[in-house]
């Protein structure tokens, strides 16, 4: 029972950061149908940004306070990745718009792989820990010596996680803009013929989604305290997994996937074994794809003549 | 194109005609490259401009290069002017078209007649390259490095062929074709070193026979093992479609690798596979003792006669692959694959049975992963899941891509183009001099980094590759190519 709380404490944490990648993934697909094979990069990428800042935050500027470096972190790795995703839109994607259906997805592997490799050049092939950042945790409950702790991280994970919905939720529900996202995703067509710029919408739902997987990253890095230029690939897959799960193209489907691929993927390391632990990941994706292709929250995909 | 229009007029306006042009494009230009510039710039400021170090065992420091992204974004603003003044200048565009087209007819007639002189020329030169490299090079021995650089791009040949009925001919985006690879390549490894069957063979047919033999026995086995996957793997994902499908083959390509990792007791997980028999001429080993391939033809032994050997298996495996196709595409499978290409509905509502279809490109494909995955076992005689990632797949995949999706001649090329590039990048010693990028710099580093930035560019500029015709396998009275731009690659 406590090995249980735990591990379900873990996987929520685990699948915060999961859920806040594939709405980037999620909101991609909805708008111009393509798996954007470089969003697991682009959110290492992030991570990277985040060492980089909090390095120069410590050692050249000697700030202290963990929560101001935080901060200051998130924001500053949130506007860059946010820059870099936006480029490769313009960049790789969008001259591909009316391009044969698998051209984005070939150009997004590519970019994929030159973002992996091109960090690997940058930066050196080796992990980059970090000192533990919040060490602290709170016992929540002993029994026959074994203790049931929440980590302050991983209650900054969630608390940030679950603010930054709240808030991406209104931006789509309730703004100009997110109108005109779902606009798009209904019918870019008609969507253009009645004044909304197609071209600048898509952009932005490229860069929220890479803000929001900057958020993932930094949490990520403060998570784990290491990283490394590989570690975007198997997480990106997993989040994809999470937003097929949640049914693709929903938002709140997203989440939800994330947090279930989460705690599936903690659940699965404890009690069966952690070396199958990605193998259990990518067969859930096989199977989901397979019998339930709409996902858990997702629209039944019309075939149209 | 309107703000230059509007730009131009109001320059025509304030002063006479003759210098308008000018200023009208300059001044965008400006705008545009120091635009750009600044973009850059933010863009490696974080990851280049600083470097985290390790320093020893202790925490990370921060180095800094500004100086690199200054150049970077210098680079960037005075070759983003240089287009806007040359290539990209307003009005030139149309010009530009007007000379493509006789050049288009023109290049039409040429690749009409390289199409039919091309493929014997291809094969001739492949027949004589072992030779001319060992004339050129002056001997055996120091014709090592070309002739194996010649078997490992012939892999890649082979491995492209295969993958290209899948994704070129069939329209089924593969992204775990490495997996079938993997499967040839243990599944040769594990019988070639298994015990009980090495002493079975023993016990009946002698000594030598298994490891002499055990590369031709298995080598079919491989390739039907493979393709028995490709039929597993295929069965569950017919029903899905273009990137869901490519996703669902990268998945079970991860899970075959984890499965080969973390599955010690059969594959010895990553420390992989060793002592893996040598190939033999068709049972004759190739070594200096009495029974051997030097002795039996009357030369002195030398270990390059067994690494000619592999370039002709090779060769001769690709041969198949290259023929095989050529004969399924004019079969009413290989029809029925190009059709499902074009449109699966279609394809239904005439009656063609689109599970079968799917599944026997998945097969044929499958079979032929197979047989490289034997070869590359027998030639390295060494097999650890590393070698089997997704990196591979997507190498695969990219000269497929690259060579103009399926085009047999265009994938031949690209796999040349690409890993002999990549080769060659080994050898480019002159950039470690003092005055270009110093003596750490070592270009192999970025092998992945210009791959992946190809991908992108050729399917932003080439989109159908550098093969971009299509010869039909039917026709009505006349033959000739067609565009790729007329073919719907992909639709899965």
């Amino acid at each position: 029972m406590e090995v249980f709380l735990q591990q379900l404490i873990n996987g929520l944490t685990l699948g915060s950061i999961y859920g806040l990648i594939a709405i980037g993934y999620t909101m991609v697909f909805g708008i111009i149908g393509m798996v954007n094979f470089a969003h697991g990069d682009v959110f290492m990428v992030s991570a990277f940004i985040g060492l980089i800042c909090v390095l120069l935050l410590t050692t050249v500027l000697g700030m202290s306070s963990i929560f101001l470096i935080l901060a200051i972190t998130l924001v500053v790795a949130m506007l860059f990745t946010s820059l870099v995703s936006w480029t490769i839109e313009r960049v790789a994607y969008r001259p591909l718009r009316g391009s044969f259906r698998l051209a984005p997805m070939i150009s997004a592997i590519g970019m994929s792989i030159f973002l992996s490799n091109f960090v690997q050049v940058a930066q050196g092939p080796r992990n980059k820990p970090l000192p533990p950042m919040v060490p602290d945790v709170i016992v929540l409950m002993e029994r026959n010596g074994y203790q049931v702790t929440l980590a302050y991280k991983q209650l900054i994970i969630m608390a940030v996680t679950a603010l930054l919905l709240v808030g991406f939720w209104w931006l789509v529900q309730k703004t100009p803009l997110g109108r005109a996202q779902r606009a798009c995703e209904q019918d870019r067509k008609m969507a253009a013929l009645l004044g909304v710029n197609v071209d600048r919408t898509i952009s932005l739902t490229f860069v929220i989604g890479a803000a929001l997987a900057a958020v993932a990253g930094v949490m990520y890095l403060m998570y784990y305290g290491v990283v490394n230029f590989a570690d975007g690939f198997v997480p990106g897959v997993k989040a994809f997994t999470a937003a097929v799960l949640g049914g693709i193209g929903s938002l709140p489907g997203a989440v939800l996937g994330g947090l279930l691929i989460g705690l599936i993927e903690t659940l699965w390391s404890a009690y069966f074994s952690i070396e199958y632990k990605d193998v259990a990941a990518f067969s859930i994706l096989v199977l989901v794809l397979i019998f339930m292709p709409q996902g858990l929250l997702g629209r039944p995909d019309v075939e149209k003549v | 194109m309107s703000e230059a229009t509007v730009g131009t007029a109001a320059a025509g306006v304030a002063s006479d005609t003759v210098a308008t042009s000018r200023p009208a494009v300059l001044g965008p230009a400006l705008k545009d490259a120091v635009a750009s510039g600044i973009i850059t710039f933010l863009l490696l400021l974080p990851l280049v401009g600083f470097r985290a170090t390790e320093s020893g065992s202790g925490p990370l420091t921060l180095t800094y290069r500004f100086g690199l992204v200054a150049v970077f974004a210098a680079i960037v603003v005075v070759g983003r002017l240089l287009l806007h003044l040359t290539l990209w200048r307003p009005g030139r565009g149309v010009k530009g078209k007007a000379e493509a087209r006789p050049r288009g007819a023109l290049a039409e007639a040429a690749g009409a007649w390289s199409g039919r002189m091309i493929i014997p020329a291809f094969f001739l030169g492949a027949i004589a390259y072992p030779i001319v490299s060992v004339v050129l090079s002056g001997g055996l021995s120091p014709a090592r490095y070309w002739v194996d650089l010649g078997i490992y791009i012939l892999t890649y040949v082979m491995l492209g062929w295969g993958l290209n009925i899948v994704v070129g001919l069939a329209g089924l985006l593969d992204l775990g074709y490495v997996a079938f690879y993997a499967v040839g390549a243990y599944t040769f490894a594990l019988l070639s070193t298994s015990v009980p069957l090495t002493d079975f063979f023993a016990g009946t047919l002698g000594q030598d026979f298994w490891p002499l033999w055990s590369f031709w026995v298995c080598l079919p086995v491989s390739g039907l093992l493979a393709a028995l996957w490709g039929v597993i793997l295929g069965f569950p994902v017919l029903r899905l479609r273009g990137d869901y499908l490519a996703i669902v083959t990268l998945a079970f390509g991860e899970i075959i690798r984890l499965v080969l990792i973390n599955w010690v007791s059969l594959t010895n997980g990553g420390v992989g596979i060793s002592s893996i028999p040598a190939i033999s001429f068709f049972g004759v080993p190739f070594n200096a003792d009495d029974g051997g391939f030097a002795s039996l033809f009357g030369v002195t032994y030398d270990s390059m006669h067994r690494m000619i050997f592999l370039y002709f298996v090779i060769l001769g495996l690709a041969g198949l692959t290259a023929l095989v196709t050529v004969r399924l595409r004019k079969m009413p499978v290989g029809r029925a694959w190009e059709a499902l290409r074009e449109d699966e509905i279609a394809c239904r509502s005439l009656g063609i049975n689109t599970t079968l279809t799917k599944l026997t490109a998945f097969a044929t494909g499958a079979l032929f992963g197979g047989f490289a995955g034997a070869f590359f076992a027998v030639r390295v005689r060494f097999v650890s899941p590393e070698s089997f990632t997704f990196m591979e797949s997507a190498v695969i995949l990219a000269i497929v891509v690259l060579g103009g999706m399926g085009s047999q001649i265009g994938v031949a090329m690209a796999a040349i183009l690409l890993i002999g590039g990549m080769e060659m990048l080994r050898n480019l010693t002159f950039l470690k001099n003092e005055w270009l990028f110093g003596p750490d710099f070592d270009p192999t580093l970025y092998r992945m980094l210009i791959f992946g930035l190809a991908m992108v560019l050729v399917m932003i500029w080439r989109p159908r590759g550098l093969i971009s015709n299509r010869l039909p396998s039917i026709f009505l009275k006349e033959k000739k190519a067609v565009s790729g731009a007329l073919v719907k690659e992909g639709h899965g």
